[in-house]
């Protein structure tokens, strides 16, 4: 099992002064750029510390927002590719529907695949329905625009023998001719976030790996299981290296140190949700059938419900306790025996995967305890992943 | 509901009334509300109401993707049908479609008629002619759309599976046709010299979307308009008031085809 430290960078010094949206719409003058400098760097230190500790690293990005200060998955791991000597680089990654330029996608990520001699990885994301506004990018064509996005990408990337034409019907290239071509042949290995079986067997079909994040031990195992199915039927690769999980990961010498490491981390969870209603659920974004039942709850949401209890119970995200995380399969937490039980049984509850997500940084835990967090779980628990037995 | 086939296009079409043509084209949403104003309409001339492609039952073929080709498709409808002199009246995003179609060709129409019509941009870049429905709070858009939201506006949690996925459909097409740019055609202000066809441009007094001003922009930049202030309306004053609205029509478009 490969591990990989994800952090999303939050800018939470704003977070105080915030109220009903951490995103969209709130003010940059509440972004301190020194305070901002700072973050950056240890955050960046972080993810270089992994290196030694052999702790692959994923980065993510978000537009508008405290939440998240990465804007661009693509520069932490400009840095990170010269940085860092061993470990894989995975950008999961870039929004390709809202992005207007998938030429430049291909030229940045061939460009770290050359620096990092071979060491990213590549995720396209369909983004939260919040980024949208942003981006200005039509929410009713979004995965239209995505898949076009995706095969022009990896033709770009693919193809040694000069230009080609390309004149889609969101993209217009007359000589694409990607420089440099990618250290990895034939590409960097390609993947894609996912929260629902029908996505999970798009990807399937493309022998993508999926990241599944916030999905827990109920929304968890069926999207696991569409996985492999389509990809049984499509003879795509069916193996655990295919699926990846997401968990908030606090370890600590006692149980207590490792809840309160989860604790800060988990407000990650606590204010991403916080968004102003009208960005929720842009038109064409969602489903029909989706949206209609959204209407229907006047206002709730298409996401409302999206985190539930083991016993299927939703959980609103901005009260979840440690104690409700844990329960729901997002966070392994406590000792390293602790992690290690948590992480074995909900490992043998989805039937196995072969990346752990681990959001090792979230929230104020501070770069002290990030530090720890980490270097604990490199040395009690990834030594035993082994017995996972991927 | 009648279909009618128009090349790849199978469009719904809510048919009714008898004498003159009139096509009516709907705006991108609070389409059952317009039940009132074109039962009034159906009194007097003989109404076609097609549900645009991607709305309510009518498909939208791959590609078919652009304000452009909603104007193409409904010229086609009047010759298929043969319709002279038609009076066209549009609402909202369907005033947008109608202006499309009269700077193409006006020839079968023999009157426009624009209810609170989006589609022309006026001001500066970092000025907005249309309020952003998008990124207003539902509340205000509520506010911004009628004149009395309360008994206007219908009650979501009582409509069926059918009425609730008509009306995401509906959404989900006026974003594809009008997301960006936002609800206009950046060349549709240079062309409307061409729209050559008389014109009543209606405005609800209290519409918080597109202002009574930029109606007063519109009217001006059209050949042969006239301005008609609707009180106690905001953008939709044929769902506030059907038969204010419907009389102002009369008035200016004859019952009788011309000779």
């Amino acid at each position: 099992m490969k591990v990989w430290h994800f952090s999303e960078m939050a800018y939470h010094p704003a977070w105080p002064e915030l109220r009903d949206s951490y995103r969209v719409i709130i003010p940059n003058r509440l972004y301190d750029p020194k305070i901002g400098a700072d973050l950056y760097h240890r955050y960046l230190d972080e993810w270089a510390l992994c290196d030694e500790l052999g702790i692959n690293v994923m980065t993510n990005e978000h537009h508008a927002t405290a939440t998240c200060a990465d804007s661009a998955c693509t520069i932490p791991m400009a840095i990170l590719a010269r940085e860092t000597k061993k470990v894989r680089l995975l950008a999961l990654g870039m929004p390709i529907g809202n992005r207007n330029d998938p030429i430049r996608v291909a030229e940045e990520y061939s460009m770290l695949d050359v620096i990092s001699r071979g060491r990213i990885e590549m995720g396209f994301v369909k983004g939260v329905p919040f980024e949208i506004s942003p981006a200005n990018t039509n929410p009713a064509d979004l995965m239209e625009r995505f898949w076009e996005a995706h095969d022009l990408i990896l033709k770009a990337m693919t193809t040694h023998d000069g230009p080609f034409n390309w004149e889609g019907t969101h993209f217009h290239y007359r000589s694409v001719n990607v420089w440099p071509r990618p250290w990895q042949q034939p590409h960097p290995p390609v993947w894609m976030p996912v929260g629902s079986p029908d996505s999970a067997t798009q990807a399937a079909e493309r022998g993508m790996t999926i990241g599944v994040l916030n999905t827990g031990w109920v929304r968890t195992p069926p999207i696991f299981e569409a996985y492999r199915k389509r990809a049984a039927e499509a003879a795509r690769p069916t193996t655990p290296q295919r699926l990846a999980y997401m968990a908030l990961i606090g370890v600590g010498n006692t149980r207590e140190e490792g809840l309160r490491r989860a604790d800060q981390i988990l407000d990650y969870s606590r204010t991403s949700g916080i968004v102003a209603p009208q960005f929720m659920n842009p038109p064409g974004y969602a489903s029909v059938a989706q949206s209609a039942q959204a209407l229907r709850m006047s206002g709730a949401g298409f996401r409302a419900g999206r985190i539930q209890s083991r016993d299927g119970r939703s959980i609103d995200p901005r009260k979840m306790t440690i104690a409700d995380a844990i329960d729901a399969g997002l966070s392994f937490a406590g000792t390293p025996d602790d992690v290690f039980d948590q992480l074995r049984a909900f490992y043998d509850h989805v039937g196995g995967f072969g990346h752990l997500l681990m959001m090792g940084q979230g929230g104020l835990l501070s770069h002290e305890e990030t530090v720890a967090n980490l270097t604990l779980f490199s040395k009690a628990v990834l030594p035993r992943l082994e017995e996972l037995g991927t | 509901m009648a279909r009618i086939d128009i090349s790849e296009v199978s469009l719904e079409v809510l048919l009714s009334g008898e004498g003159r043509p009139l096509l009516f084209l709907h705006g991108g949403d609070y389409f059952a509300q317009n039940r009132s104003f074109l039962e009034r309409l159906a009194r007097r001339w003989r109404v076609l109401v097609p549900r645009h492609p991607g709305f309510g039952g009518s498909e939208r073929p791959d590609g078919f993707r652009s304000i452009h080709d909603l104007a193409y498709l409904y010229l086609d409808l009047l010759d298929q049908q043969r319709l002279n002199d038609v009076v066209l009246v549009g609402s909202s995003f369907g005033g947008w479609i109608a202006l499309e179609m009269c700077v193409r060709s006006v020839e079968r129409i023999g009157r426009l008629a624009l209810i609170d019509t989006l589609g022309v941009k006026f001001s500066g870049r970092e000025q907005r002619d249309i309020a952003d429905i998008y990124a207003l709070p539902a509340d205000e858009v509520l506010r911004r759309t009628f004149f009395a939201p309360e008994p206007t506006a219908p009650d979501y949690t009582q409509l069926d599976d059918a009425e609730a996925a008509s009306i995401a459909r509906d959404r989900a097409a006026t974003a594809l046709y009008g997301w960006r740019p936002y609800m206009h055609d950046p060349g549709l202000r240079r062309w409307l010299h061409r729209a050559r066809v008389p014109t009543l441009v209606i405005w609800g007094q209290s519409d918080g979307i597109v202002s009574p001003d930029y109606g007063e922009k519109l009217r001006r930049s059209l050949p042969d308009a006239r301005f008609e202030l609707i009180p106690e309306a905001g953008h939709y004053p044929q769902i506030e008031r059907p038969d204010t609205v419907a009389d102002a029509i009369e008035r200016f478009a004859p019952a009788e085809v011309r000779s």
